[in-house]
């Protein structure tokens, strides 16, 4: 299969509104967000764990998800996140910012009309 | 499984993070190591190799570099659509940077922008500076809120006022200076002129008369030798020191070290230089400054027979004090109270009659804050000037309006530039905070430049209220409360022009704006609301400020046109002082006679006569009066002395009997001759010839008994806006103790500066000791009309800048909308709408907005006129032929500007603008 690298920016720019989607509506932790990333978007974007932990504290320290520790019966704990009331509203402005943007770009980098 | 929280702990251990939330992390990201090692090693990974690339992704750099940001900032990634917090002032530099860029590619727009808010700041800071001079600034003496203005509380003044300052008679500072309890130090001054000549035209210095105690209360110290102390100031001391103000020290000796014990004549006294006063120091005037500070008790040995120490009834001094530590206001007027019963008790005038010594006893004190010191100037433009400051601050308003409109202009044409930017990122917060900037950027360019502007305004309006006989002295700077002033009005035009077009800019929706082409009506109707507004709001200004303009002049007409009942050009007032001459006082009459004759002979002289009370110069002397016949008893009535001719000269009429004559001596019967005003209110009857009146004596003689000779019609005596009042005149020949000094009313069809001459080589000739001093009547009057004429000059100036800008505004509006809407026009056209139709469509949006604004402005007009009542004259507040002509005017050229936008839009080509579509 072949893998199409992104830009790093654009990756990076986009990396936020995923982590915000994957978390809509059950909590979850790190790994399995990254890992989702991954598997959804058939292995094109990929977080290392030095990119990736910073962009999550980013998100909780702005208030848009919150993480707490979980301890469920035989595992170890784990530190799962969900989004904040301030996340689920940026999650939709995101999106719908997101879908213009693709839209204006697909206009001008569409082909002419006869 | 190797344990990550080793690795993890070395590679962080550097950011120093507070134990617990470390440990929380190096459990995380070790937990996270853990399972991506158990997934490589599923795929297929040898444990080395898995291992190996762990440990390259712990060790990138990026992982603690961004941890490290992350602790200390929070620095945002360029995610599309994110709509990040922002710090309120960051990137705040970058935005300054890029407006100055983008407001130098506009060169045009930005010169406009800062000219018109430097021309309405500058102004308002002008104002404020003199309203700050004026009113709010403090003496310049150490601790200026402890002193304390001793005042007088009471009821009618029988005497006579020599001075500006007018509270206390030496008699009563005598009592004064005894207490002690409120005060640590009390001291009296007034102020006179003195002549620094020896003969000839006079040449005045600016005196101040002082008690010994003045300059220790107001803890004045020297620059130069000493100050007049209390050893200098004694009874009897006859020609002392005299202390000199720094700027006179400059300007007549040249600022020289060696001045001290020179020589300085005053009024033909020489006076030894002991002191100079330091430059910050002016007195305790505000508005004016003194040349020469003199001892109280020098007085009599300059005015010598009639020395106002010696007159228990000659008000010539204010007093001031500095409080003790812990005395209120409140507590020394309740001390000064309780004292005064003594000291009215003992310097009751002597010839005070029963009612008048009542009258007097029941006198007191009080004790106001003298902070900002006792200012003439303050009392007469304090009001006019909050009145311009608010007319300037509504010219500053229209001009902001019309800066919104242009700033919305603008920012209509960066709509993309606003979407592509929040689309890519950007917060509404930061554009907001982009768009202000530029507005900031602005606003204190104008102000800075208004600054600067001020200065030269403000001296401007300084020369303008001041004149030759009584100049100004106002130091204007920009103070603290200045500046803070200046960068308010800054801040707030920032605001007012600024905040609106940038919060339109920035909420547009993005993606409507990438789908629109911008044309059309639907995406811009709520910014024409906005700029409909605007313009409404300025055409209301305009019209109150254009309706205060009208009301101001008409005011300064009605007073230049007032008759005064006395024909006011070609009058020249001319003072001769003799009393170099020692002329005794047995041969004054005769000697007063010889001068006014000599006066008359002078070729070009239509007619002479001498006054004691020059009409309209604000001088005033009135006594208590008894018509027996009419059962009138003690009515307080106007005086004035005049010889024979004084009539012709001024051109009032003479409608019964007399005019004085060579027979009115002071060896016949007293005549007088009353006005109209008299005979109406006092003897109800037309004609008062041959009735008599008595005017109480001094010194318990018997009351003097006038007859009526002649009758005049009215004059205005103090001030034009009075009402007519009473008037006596009495001989000047018959008054039994003439002075040392005459004041002549000549009347002649030479130039003013011709006459003299003539009358300076006339004077020259026969006594080249007797002193000279002239004004122009007309010229006087005028300049007691100054504040009138400011206002007039000041608001007219105003009312049409308001004008013309709210045009300007009209006409952009109009014009945008006609661009706006060229489409429709060209589609309207194409359908057969003709070019009536389009002409009414047009002026129509400009006429409604005019109306509109009409009707607002109509209220805030009237409320406006209702503020300035007391400063009008001869017209109501509420004039509707002045809404009328102002509205009427607004209307005409509202239409004019108008109609050339929409000759434009008539002019739109219906086929060029389809081919466009």
């Amino acid at each position: 299969m072949r893998v199409k690298l992104f830009n790093r920016e654009l990756k990076k720019g986009s990396a936020e509104l995923l982590i915000l989607s994957l978390i809509e509506h059950r909590p979850r932790h790190g790994y399995e967000i990254s890992k989702l990333i991954e598997q959804r978007s058939e292995g094109a974007l990929k977080f290392n764990v030095a990119s990736f932990y910073p962009l999550l504290y980013r998100l909780e320290k702005r208030g848009f998800i919150s993480g707490r520790w979980v301890e469920k019966a035989g595992q170890r704990r784990r530190r799962y996140y969900q989004l904040t009331a301030q996340g689920k509203t940026v999650l939709k402005e995101q999106r719908s910012s997101w879908a213009e943007f693709v839209n204006a770009i697909d206009r001008i980098t569409g082909g002419e009309h006869a | 499984m190797p344990d990550w929280s080793k690795e993890i702990h070395a590679a962080i251990a550097r950011l120093k993070m507070d134990p617990a939330r470390e440990a929380e992390l190096v459990e995380e990201l070790s937990q996270h190591l853990t399972d991506r090692y158990n997934e490589l090693r599923c795929n297929g990974e040898d444990d080395a190799g898995a291992c190996r690339l762990l440990e390259a992704e712990l060790n990138d750099s990026n992982l603690v570099a961004e941890l490290s940001r992350l602790l200390s900032t929070s620095p945002e990634t360029a995610a599309p659509g994110l709509d990040r917090r922002e710090r309120l002032f960051a990137g705040l530099g970058n935005d300054l940077r890029q407006s100055v860029r983008l407001l130098r590619l506009n060169p045009g727009f930005a010169a406009l922008a800062i000219l018109s808010l430097a021309l309405g700041i500058g102004a308002n800071t002008a104002i404020f500076e003199l309203i700050d001079a004026v009113v709010m600034r403090t003496l310049p003496v150490p601790s200026p809120q402890q002193l304390a203005d001793i005042q007088e509380i009471r009821g009618t003044r029988i005497g006579s006022t020599v001075a500006r300052q007018e509270e206390f008679s030496f008699a009563i500072w005598e009592q004064l200076r005894q207490q002690k309890k409120a005060f640590s130090g009390i001291a009296a001054w007034s102020t006179e002129r003195f002549d620094m000549g020896q003969g000839g035209e006079a040449r005045y210095a600016e005196g101040m008369w002082v008690s010994g105690s003045f300059f220790q209360v107001l803890q004045v110290q020297p620059v130069l030798g000493r100050l007049i102390a209390q050893s200098d100031d004694y009874r009897g001391c006859g020609i002392r020191g005299a202390v000199i103000s720094d700027a006179f020290w400059q300007r007549k000796f040249g600022g020289r070290g060696n001045v001290i014990g020179s020589k300085l004549s005053l009024d033909g006294h020489p006076f030894e230089i002991i002191g100079v006063t330091p430059p910050s120091f002016f007195g305790l005037e505000v508005g004016r400054s003194f040349d020469v500070a003199l001892p109280l008790c020098t007085e009599p040995a300059i005015h010598r027979e009639g020395a106002w120490t010696a007159h228990s009834t000659t008000w010539w001094l204010a007093a001031i004090g500095r409080l003790n530590q812990g005395w209120t206001f409140k507590r020394a007027s309740a001390e000064l109270a309780a004292i005064a019963p003594g000291i009215y008790s003992a310097t009751l005038p002597a010839e005070y009659d029963a009612a008048a010594r009542k009258d007097y006893l029941r006198y007191s004190l009080t004790a106001q804050p003298a902070a900002t010191g006792d200012s003439p100037l303050r009392k007469q433009y304090a009001d006019p000037l909050w009145m311009l400051l608010s007319i300037s601050g509504l010219v500053l308003l229209i001009a902001c309006a019309n800066l919104a409109n242009l700033m919305l202009a603008r920012a209509s044409a960066r709509q993309r530039e606003m979407a592509l930017r929040l689309t890519l990122g950007a917060s509404r917060l930061r554009l907001i905070r982009q768009l202000l900037a530029e507005s900031l950027l602005l606003a204190l360019s104008g102000a800075t430049i208004g600054i600067a502007l001020a200065q030269v305004l403000g001296s401007l309006l300084t020369a303008y209220i001041g004149n030759v006989t009584d100049p100004i002295f106002l130091p204007l700077y920009p103070d603290l409360r200045v500046l803070s002033f200046t960068f308010g009005v800054a801040l707030l035009t920032c605001v007012l022009f600024g905040v609106a077009p940038a919060v339109q800019a920035a909420n547009a929706d993005p993606g409507t704006v990438m789908k629109t082409a911008g044309r059309g009506l639907t995406a811009g109707r709520q910014r024409f609301l906005l700029r409909r507004g605007l313009i409404v709001s300025q055409v209301a200004l305009s019209l109150v400020l254009l309706v205060a303009a009208l009301l101001f002049v008409q005011t300064f007409r009605n007073l230049l046109a007032l008759d005064a009942g006395f024909r006011q050009e070609n009058v020249l007032v001319a003072d001769f002082d003799f009393s170099a001459l020692n002329v005794p006082a047995a041969n004054r009459l005769e000697y007063k006679r010889e001068l006014l004759q000599k006066v008359k002979n002078i070729p070009g002289v239509i007619s002479a006569s001498e006054t004691s009370i020059v009409p309209l110069s604000g001088d005033g002397w009135n006594e208590f009066i008894d018509i027996p016949s009419a059962s009138i008893s003690r009515k307080l009535v106007y005086f004035d002395a005049a010889s024979e001719g004084y009539f012709q000269t001024l051109q009032t009429p003479m409608l019964a009997g007399r005019d004085f004559s060579e027979n009115d001596t002071p060896a016949s019967p007293p005549v007088a001759i009353v006005n109209q005003q008299f005979a109406r209110s006092l003897l109800g009857q037309a004609n008062p010839i041959g009735m008599t009146f008595g005017v109480k004596q001094p010194g318990g003689k018997p009351e003097k008994l006038y007859r009526i000779v002649g009758l005049v019609g009215n004059t205005k005596y103090r001030d034009l806006r009075e009402d007519l009042t009473p008037i006596i005149f009495v001989a000047e020949y018959q008054i039994a103790d003439p002075g040392t000094d005459s004041t002549f009313l000549i009347r002649s069809n030479e130039a003013p500066s011709a006459l003299i001459a003539s009358l300076k080589d006339a004077t020259a000739k026969s006594s080249p000791a007797v002193v000279l001093n002239f004004s122009v009547l007309r010229t006087s009057i005028l300049e007691r009309l100054t504040r009138e004429r400011l206002m007039a000059t000041l608001s007219g100036f105003y009312g049409i800048l308001a004008a013309v800008l709210a045009i300007v505004g009209i006409y952009g509006i109009i014009s945008y909308m006609v661009v706006r809407r060229r489409n429709e026009i060209g589609v309207r056209i194409a359908l057969g709408a003709d070019k009536v139709n389009i002409l009414g469509m047009i002026l129509g949006e400009a006429v409604v907005l005019l109306v509109i604004g009409l009707v607002a402005g109509t209220g805030l007009a009237a409320a406006a006129g209702n503020a300035a009542r007391a400063m009008l004259f001869g017209l109501a507040p509420f004039d509707p032929l002045t809404l009328a002509l102002a509205a009427g005017g607004l209307t005409i050229i509202a239409v004019a500007a108008s109609t050339i936008p929409a000759v434009r839009a008539v002019a739109v080509d219906p086929m060029q603008v389809l081919r466009e579509e």
